[in-house]
């Protein structure tokens, strides 16, 4: 009898549909996929080592560039992790304006999620929706901190410089306007034939597998755990916000997509609730030799203006320890784990990411599949390179 | 001597006619590396309109392609594909390096990152930012084609 | 509180042969004595039905260059039955190995492997050990503290 001879396909790092430099090493029998060997690190920077190289202030730049597609919850898990770590208390007008940007990073990254999953399995309309929405958000970061993709904006202590009253009036137009924008996504996608029929059955994991996996995020709700971040371990003020978690019951790609849907919709709720809860404040905290001065003090104040320069030239000297913090990210749980000599540098500075687990589960999802069918299930566990190779 | 001996008018009307054709339908590839592949997926969409120069579709394949943008972050593990890619391309080909991390390394110099694309493969357009706005990549687009626009034949045999 | 009823219980079963940093404030931080009680003592804290501990969040290494043992394994490790956190910490000496957890959590797979590539640290009974985000071929662990940040010159 001959034995069984599988054939070797290379989905190789430039690819339309692997969402950045991903390789996949596919076994094939025929059309069914026998093994999925995913190969990692073609966008591997050095992050980590590098954090050991840079002060508190300068690693922030680094966190917007890993989660590239929703970056103000990076620098929210960064600024989290130090100030637990150095014992700062942010002010509440900070609070709130982070949960408003937190959110604001949420919907745009599903967006981006929601264009790049539908166009590799062939509905381009929703492509040109979704950036359109996108550049709405991407506009209003940049009028905040002057950046669109990577803003820095949520430093240590608090933020970058408060926000305009241009700011809170297009936050307001884009917030009534987003629910209609989001029934328009459904009537395109939710009861398309084509649609079901290449994402319902497909990809399924069932809940202790997803648990056991350490499947975190919206995978980990598409197939029942009904668990979020936000609500579990509470940061930056969440526990005053009402919002409900979405929860899938089958665990397939259909699931998946119900679920972050939804929480496109929770995300907007959360946004009309902070606009009203907007107090009055200071958004940085007054720790001197930790946190930046105020401009106009460093402008007429030799004081501040020596601290500003001894802060931004050498770093500052803080308390040894380890802490570590996460947030729930658009694609699960992002958390820094920051290990402190009491110098002015990290010793060690780690990064936990949720997509790099989720891609590790990706051959036990996809083996016996048909080869159509490992687009549309990277597509649904939704991964970023720039957070999986760090 | 050589081909212009006698027929100086014909080949300058000739470079003209193969300029305009060749600038008005870059085709560039599909290749996205890192976070400025957004900036220039958004830079295809709607708002800032690539195909109006032309570029009507981003091919797969580097043999149907004749422009490589790199955007993002170049490592040593990525090279061999990117310099296999970019002989797959067929003359004549350009090349532009957009954001930081393509042109000289960025912010990363570390010991998995190439310290600019153009020390592996010519690069005609240098686009600085981290990362630039779309508008810089349209604005990069038309310095390409003002550049096509000055090549003879003798360039590009 | 929750954090100091799952401390009774982990002193009640293993006594002195783990010793808790009360510095930590963050979470409930212990240091195993003894590298072969890894396994038994991760397989309690996920199948005790109080502690319940099966999310795993991440494993990761510390260098301490000059110190003996040289390296420091960290796991972290979430129950989402109470959403408590746990931070193990098991002292590695440089060419020693460390069994693998991969059959309690199948996700400490790919976190191992990192490990692995990272710093050197080899897994017995990892099912699949080999570098993952560097190259096969490479000969250094970078995240080593004796290795440059720009790397090595390698013709």
């Amino acid at each position: 009898m001959s034995e069984k001879k599988l054939m070797t396909l290379s989905m190789g790092p430039q690819h339309p549909a692997t969402h950045g430099v991903l390789r996949v090493i596919l076994e094939l029998d025929g059309e069914v996929i026998e093994k999925a060997i995913p190969v990692i690190g073609h966008l591997h920077r050095g992050v980590e080592k590098l954090g050991e190289d840079r002060t508190y202030i300068q690693n922030i730049v680094f966190s917007d560039r890993l989660d590239y597609t929703s970056a103000m919850n990076n620098n929210l898990a960064y600024a989290l992790a130090c100030e637990k770590l150095f014992g700062i208390e942010v002010p509440e007008r900070a609070k709130v304006i982070r949960v408003i940007m937190a959110e604001l990073s949420r919907i745009a990254a599903h967006l981006i999620w929601l264009a790049t999953h539908a166009l590799d399995i062939g509905a381009m309309s929703l492509y040109f929706y979704c950036f359109r929405e996108r550049e709405k958000i991407l506009d209003m970061w940049e009028m905040v901190s002057g950046q669109r993709l990577t803003p820095s904006y949520i430093r240590i202590g608090g933020l970058l410089n408060d926000v305009t009253d241009d700011f809170v009036s297009a936050l307001k137009k884009f917030v009534d306007e987003f629910d209609f924008h989001i029934d328009e996504y459904h009537t395109v996608l939710t009861k398309n034939p084509i649609w079901i029929g290449r994402t319902k059955g497909v990809g399924y994991i069932s809940a202790e597998d997803a648990i056991n996996w350490g499947l975190t995020g919206p995978v980990l709700r598409g197939s029942g755990v009904k668990f979020d971040f936000r609500k579990a371990t509470p940061y930056s003020g969440y526990e005053n916000y009402e919002f409900d978690i979405p929860v899938g019951s089958k665990g397939d790609n259909y699931d998946r997509y119900l679920v972050r849907m939804e929480e496109l919709r929770q995300s907007n709720r959360i946004l009309k609730q902070a606009i009203n809860m907007l107090p009055k404040g200071p958004i940085k905290a007054e720790v001197p030799f930790i946190v930046f001065p105020d401009k106009e003090k460093v402008l007429n104040n030799i004081e501040s203006l020596i601290m500003q320069f001894k802060l931004a030239s050498g770093g500052f000297t803080v308390p040894k320890g380890e802490v570590y913090a996460s947030v729930e990210n658009a694609k699960g749980e992002f958390g820094y784990y920051i290990v402190s000599d009491g110098t002015s540098k990290p010793y060690r500075m780690r990064i936990k990411s949720s997509c790099f687990i989720n891609l590790s589960a990706l051959p036990f999802i996809i083996k016996g599949a048909m080869i159509a069918d490992i687009v549309a299930v990277i597509g649904s566990i939704d991964i970023v390179l720039g957070e999986i190779d760090r | 001597m050589g081909i212009e001996s006698h027929l100086g008018i014909v080949t300058t009307k000739l470079d003209f006619l193969v300029n305009w054709s060749r600038k008005n339908s870059l085709w560039p590839m599909t290749f996205g590396l890192a976070c400025c592949a957004l900036e220039m997926m958004v830079a295809a969409s709607a708002r800032h309109d690539l195909a109006r120069f032309g570029a009507e579709v981003f091919r797969g394949s580097p043999r149907q392609s004749d422009l490589l943008i790199v955007p993002g972050t170049l490592t040593k593990k990525m090279l061999p594909y990117v310099l296999r890619l970019y002989n797959q391309m067929p003359e004549p080909k350009w090349v532009i390096a957009y954001g930081a991390c393509a042109c000289t390394g960025g912010i990363f110099n570390t010991y998995n990152v190439v310290q600019g694309v153009d020390k592996y493969i010519p690069v005609d357009v240098y686009v600085a930012g981290c990362p630039p706005k779309p508008e810089a990549l349209v604005q990069a687009i038309v310095m390409l084609r003002k550049k096509i626009e000055k090549e003879t034949l003798k360039d590009r045999v | 509180m929750m954090r100091e009823k799952i401390k009774e219980i982990i002193i009640e079963r293993f006594k002195d042969q783990v010793s808790f940093d009360d510095n930590a404030k963050d979470m409930l931080t212990l240091e195993l004595k003894n590298k072969d009680m890894l396994i038994k003592f991760m397989e309690f804290i996920k199948e005790n039905e109080e502690l319940a501990f099966n999310l795993i969040s991440d494993i990761t290494a510390i260098d301490y260059q000059y110190r003996n043992p040289r390296f420091v394994m960290v796991y972290h490790i979430f129950s989402i039955k109470n959403s408590e956190r746990i931070r193990i910490k098991l002292p590695v000496g440089e060419g020693e190995s460390v069994q693998s957890v991969t059959s309690i959590w199948k996700g400490a797979e790919w976190l191992e492997r990192e490990v692995y590539d990272m710093f050197g640290i080899s897994f017995e009974g990892h099912p699949d050990l080999r570098r993952i985000l560097m190259n096969e071929d490479f000969k250094y662990h970078p995240l080593r503290k004796d290795f440059p940040l720009q790397g090595i010159e390698e013709s």
